[in-house]
């Protein structure tokens, strides 16, 4: 989230799209009910099934899953062509005046650059226009055919109403309807947050979809002010603290980047990542990466890590390739992997494709399973009937199970959606001989790591150098590793302003990342988390909900990255002059000498207005983009492509070019290709969810949960349900190329059959807790049927939208 | 707070008077309820109570019913509007014991202080006294007593007497995320749903309104609806009263019926003895039943 749970309760207006926040956030769905009572505001569900949260909506519309970015770039066309975006905001706060290259070009569905033998982009027309100065071109009046807005304006006036309703399935009048309530918060005295959650991250255009609706709020004014954003609600409590610490392949900790094996030369990876500003007296903040990252190097490798040796960088692998988890499946599946360590994950029921998922797992020479619970992971090689038929006495894998320690019995932080980071403390003892996950780690690490000592090997260094200087190394405390976080000063740090002066001993954790150095006398093990346990304590573990602002802001609740700023890019809460866009909601406002407010500035706070430094102080333009430069894999303005599963033979806004019915840039590996359906025998559009009744695969385990949602079902129409005879609670089979499930339907008004290009297209909606294993009546895994193709960009897999057929069993 | 029992089943001893006591209600905002579930696993943790694990009949409804071990549920009701098939309602109420204040279950009941009122308000079932007749399903016009098939005997929602006697709210007000589930003096909570039911009118529900059916009395259980004219979409009486039979058992026909009683009685330990006690309350209930209609 740029903002936080807390501050949903601020909005005039709440969309939900892309997830299901009254059934799979249940308790931060209250702040939902806050804003629509004390602020009066409107809630909007757009969804394929009128879900739970809908239920409670204002305002609700149906679309065929897939289609988000056919429906958001209408809505930025309806916004630009009706004027009803923050005029002020977007042109001193976004790139809307940026010049764009004049060899960047648009094309039947494809963006310059494109390799269809490779399906990826060469992005390096996809940029700014840059002028002798070096710095970027800008046209202020709007009004060049290449600035920014002009081509934007154009890429989506394509997207008309009629055109929307007809890809999505929308019904035009509720579509316009959603339109004319998102512009009006288009002004200084409104703002509208959007909640969304795996339903846009789960398609092969997943970062797409939260692109585009970033720039409806850019569009807006909406970013950096209470009751805006773009918010993101996290699945786990802690998926936001693992994302932080490095969930990407390609990424370190910070979201600093990990070296491609061509970056051999450490001076040109520094210089690639130090980037300077690209309009006079901006800030640029990733200017700062090397303080960041040589901390990182001296909190891994201590005093191994020097000048002469780049800080230990040649020890760090360089990727050839993302390591996502389809790749790790694919690799698996193709026996070119051996061991596999699953740390609290069940990739059988939460990886596509099961059917190849085992057959991977099946080939490794030992599996390790690192869970509280018996998964169907762990369990993969058991045969259970038609829920997992296998041959046990075929799979020769060796699985070790480590017992973890639940939540509740361990030590740590967490950090939410909002990025606020909570110290929690253990409430029992864990079961038998379970541990906590950092003790099992580590041991298997100290173990290693003597192996490599005794034994040699191609290449020990890394390991044996790795500083472990915890008090027991085979048990890290949860205090020790959140001060590494946090980092420390290695020796006196002179203040630059004053050398007679120490800032920090040697030895004493830095106040904040601002304090870190990129000479190697400072280490840090996620600059991001710095100022997490600082010289005041453990500020993670602060608990005052004092709240002056009455804006939810609670500075001293918890700790929120970076430097508990609670509202990021906060400076866009005011206008040009640093007068708050709306009183009422004051994030930061200039006082005459200084940035005040309910928040901590993510900004310079001492810069006047008339400095012209922009908002967004991480991008070098310091502005907000609205084309996305080079960093999208797909194009920097997002496109409307189908999903690899599409009950359409073409992409309606390209219909006579095949490359680009789903995404071109898109992985497809060998073979998968050949594993999507067609609509001629998989009819249905298939899409897989959540109920507020569990959580995931575990609360299968618990009796409570069990009780009150005990089968596996899938949800259908009316309509479709009377075309095959089914009625509700019969059994049904549903197939799709990969798989079949049988499960209880449940026959629904709520589901309904839509008009997309003058076809009738129905959903099945295929809820997903169900397996093997657990107190719950035993299920098949879901994810049986699901595609093996991700986001173009981060490759998560393509849950939402695929292709089945539905029968009676 | 005084808490005296103010009215007990089959007794005709006058209950306390002298002390003064408040009234208390939970108010049901269906309007802000999201059909989680969570009330139904508040209600089974704090009242160590677990019901079987079921099927989906079909709907969202888990269990698919009040039982003995299940004294909240959710009960989902879809409503399509004629002229436009996108406007649609997902109707979502919390269903257990309106805890009345003319109490059908009370009044049906023959066996002293099985059943009984507290001041509060609260109507609670004393399992020790109960014989297991079924007499409060049929005098309860909402349907919410169960009787247990392991001991006979009738459950339903205590309103979390235990809790609400020593300061606490029900366990399922506690755990509700939304707020939709609310607890407080009787007289706060009317407050509290008129406020409520204006908030909606000004959104556009002109028909919203509180149940709080005169016809038993009031109830110490109330709801915010949308659409107030037809509780009946939500699966509620519009004009809930005591049954008829009831009724009739508490007046003229009690003494005859209080005879029929003694048979039934007989022959339900005959049933008992031949059958098990799983339908002792039908066979009961069929003969008393008998009984009145001769005396009609």
């Amino acid at each position: 989230m740029t903002n936080h749970w807390v501050d949903i309760k601020n909005a005039d207006l709440v969309m939900i799209m892309g997830g299901n926040a009254a059934e799979a956030h249940v308790c931060g769905f209250k702040w939902v009910t806050h804003a629509k009572e004390e602020r009066g505001a409107k809630l909007i569900v757009v969804d394929p099934r009128f879900n739970r949260s809908a239920s409670v909506a204002d305002y609700y519309a149906p679309i065929r899953s897939g289609t988000d970015i056919a429906f958001l770039g209408g809505v930025i066309n309806y916004l630009l062509s009706n004027d009803k975006y923050h005029d002020e905001y977007v042109r001193n706060y976004t790139d809307a005046s940026f010049l764009v290259r004049e060899d960047f070009d648009f094309k039947d569905g494809l963006y310059s650059g494109y390799d269809a033998d490779k399906r990826r982009y060469d992005r390096s027309s996809w940029n700014y226009q840059i002028g002798e100065d070096g710095y970027a071109r800008v046209d202020p009046t709007l009004q060049d055919p290449r600035c920014v807005f002009q081509l934007m304006k154009q890429h989506y006036s394509r997207y008309t109403p009629e055109v929307v309703s007809r890809i999505t399935g929308t019904p035009e009048d509720r579509y316009r309807r959603i339109c004319e309530m998102i512009g009006e918060t288009g002004t200084a005295g409104k703002t509208m947050t959007i909640l969304y959650a795996l339903g846009w991250t789960q398609h092969s255009v997943g970062s797409q979809n939260i692109r585009t609706m970033a720039m409806i709020q850019l569009l807006l004014g909406n970013m950096g002010r209470a009751g805006g954003g773009i918010n993101a609600l996290r699945g786990h409590s802690n998926v936001q603290g693992i994302t932080d610490m490095c969930l990407l392949t390609t990424n370190l900790p910070g979201y600093m980047t990990l070296a491609h094996e061509s970056e051999q030369d450490y001076a040109a990876y520094m210089k690639k990542r130090t980037l300077l500003p690209l309009r006079p007296g901006q800030i640029s903040y990733w200017r700062n990466y090397p303080k960041f990252h040589v901390s990182l190097m001296k909190s891994w490798f201590g005093d191994a890590a020097t000048p002469a040796n780049d800080f230990c960088y040649h020890w760090v692998p360089k990727y050839d390739k993302a390591y996502d988890v389809l790749h790790m499946f694919e690799r698996m599946y193709q026996g070119e992997m051996n061991g596999f360590i699953a740390q609290g994950f069940n990739p059988v029921a939460a990886v596509p494709n099961k059917r190849k998922v085992v057959a991977g797992l099946s080939k490794l020479k030992f599996l390790v399973t690192i869970d509280p619970l018996e998964t169907e992971t762990a369990a993969f090689w058991e045969n259970h009937g038609e829920l997992n038929d296998v041959n046990p006495s075929e799979i020769q894998t060796t699985v070790f199970r480590l017992p973890a320690a639940c939540f509740a019995e361990e030590e740590g932080s967490y950090t939410n959606s909002g990025r606020v980071l909570q110290w929690h403390w253990k409430g029992a003892d864990a079961v038998g001989e379970g541990k906590s996950d950092s003790d099992i780690v580590a041991g298997i690490f100290v173990k290693l790591r003597d192996l490599y000592a005794r034994e040699g090997g191609a290449f020990p260094d890394p390991v044996v150098n790795l500083a472990w200087d915890y008090l027991h190394p085979e048990e890290p405390s949860p205090e020790e590793l959140a001060k590494e976080f946090n980092g420390r000063a290695l020796t006196d740090l002179a203040d630059p302003k004053d050398p007679t002066r120490v800032l920090v001993k040697a030895g004493a954790q830095v106040k904040n990342f601002t304090q870190l150095r990129d000479d190697g006398t400072t280490a840090c093990g996620n600059w991001l988390y710095s100022g997490s346990w600082n010289q005041d304590g453990n500020n993670m573990a602060k608990r005052d909900p004092s709240d002056p602002s009455k804006l939810g802001q609670t500075l001293d609740w918890g700790f929120a990255w970076p430097v508990n700023r609670r509202i990021l890019y906060n400076r866009a809460s005011s206008d040009t002059a640093g007068k708050a866009w709306d009183e009422k909601r004051d994030v930061i406002h200039w006082n005459g000498s200084k940035w005040t407010g309910s928040d901590i500035p993510d900004y310079k706070g001492d810069a006047a207005p008339s400095d012209g430094i922009g908002p967004f102080i991480m991008n070098p333009e310091g502005v907000a983009r609205l084309f996305a430069v080079g960093r999208m894999a797909e194009g920097p303005f997002p496109e409307h492509y189908e999903p690899f599963e599409s009950p359409l033979p073409y992409n309606p806004m390209h219909p006579d070019n095949p490359l680009v019915k789903s995404n071109p840039a898109a992985r497809v590996f060998k073979g998968d290709m050949e594993m999507f359906g067609t609509a001629e025998e998989f009819p249905y559009v298939g899409t897989t969810y959540r109920l507020a009744e569990h959580y995931h695969f575990w609360t299968k385990n618990v009796e409570l949960n069990a009780v009150v949602q005990p089968e596996q079902f899938v949800e259908i129409g009316e309509e479709l349900a009377a075309e095959k005879g089914i009625r509700a609670g019969d059994q049904v089979k549903v197939r799709s190329m990969r798989g079949h499930i049988k499960a209880v339907a449940v026959v629904t008004k709520r589901i309904k059959a839509l008009d997309v290009e003058g076809r009738k297209v129905h959903t099945v909606g295929i809820p997903l807790h169900w397996g093997y294993v657990g107190l719950a009546k035993k299920g098949y895994i879901t994810n049986t049927l699901t595609p093996f193709v991700g986001d173009a960009n981060v490759n998560t897999p393509e849950f939402k939208a695929f292709l089945v057929n539905i029968e009676k069993a | 707070m005084a808490l005296d029992i103010i009215r007990r089943s089959a007794t005709t001893t006058p209950t306390p008077q002298a002390r003064d006591s408040v009234e208390l209600a939970k108010l049901i905002d269906t309007t802000r309820c999201i059909g989680c579930k969570a009330c139904q696993v508040a209600c089974m943790e704090w009242n160590d109570i677990r019901d079987d694990v079921g099927s989906v009949d079909g709907t969202y409804n888990n269990p698919t019913d009040l039982t003995s071990s299940s004294w909240t549920v959710m009960r989902f009701f879809e409503k399509e509007d004629p002229n436009d098939r996108f406007n649609f309602e997902w109707l979502i109420r919390k269903d257990g014991c309106m805890h009345c204040a003319d109490p059908g279950c009370l009044k049906a009941c023959p066996s002293p202080g099985a059943i009984v009122q507290y001041s509060n308000g609260i109507v609670d079932f004393n399992q020790e006294n109960c014989i297991g007749c079924g007499y409060c399903v049929t005098g309860c016009p909402f349907n919410v007593p169960r009787i247990s098939k392991s001991d006979s005997k009738a459950y339903k929602c205590t309103l979390c007497s235990d809790r609400v006697a020593v300061g606490l709210e029900p366990a399922c007000v506690k755990t509700c995320p939304t707020g939709a589930i609310m607890f407080g003096t009787k007289e706060q909570m009317t407050a509290q749903a008129e406020t409520r039911v204006t908030e909606l009118q000004g959104r556009g529900h002109a028909q919203a309104g509180a149940y709080d059916p005169a016809g038993v009395g009031g109830t110490h259980v109330m709801y915010v609806l949308k659409d107030a004219s037809q509780p009946q979409l939500m699966g509620l009486p519009d004009d809930p009263q005591i049954s008829p039979t009831v009724s009739l058992w508490k007046g003229v026909a009690k003494p005859v019926a209080m005879a029929g009683m003694a048979l039934a009685a007989i022959g339900g330990l005959f049933h008992y003895v031949m059958k098990g006690p799983n339908e002792v309350s039908k066979e009961v209930e069929a003969e008393v039943e008998k009984e009145l209609e001769a005396e009609k």
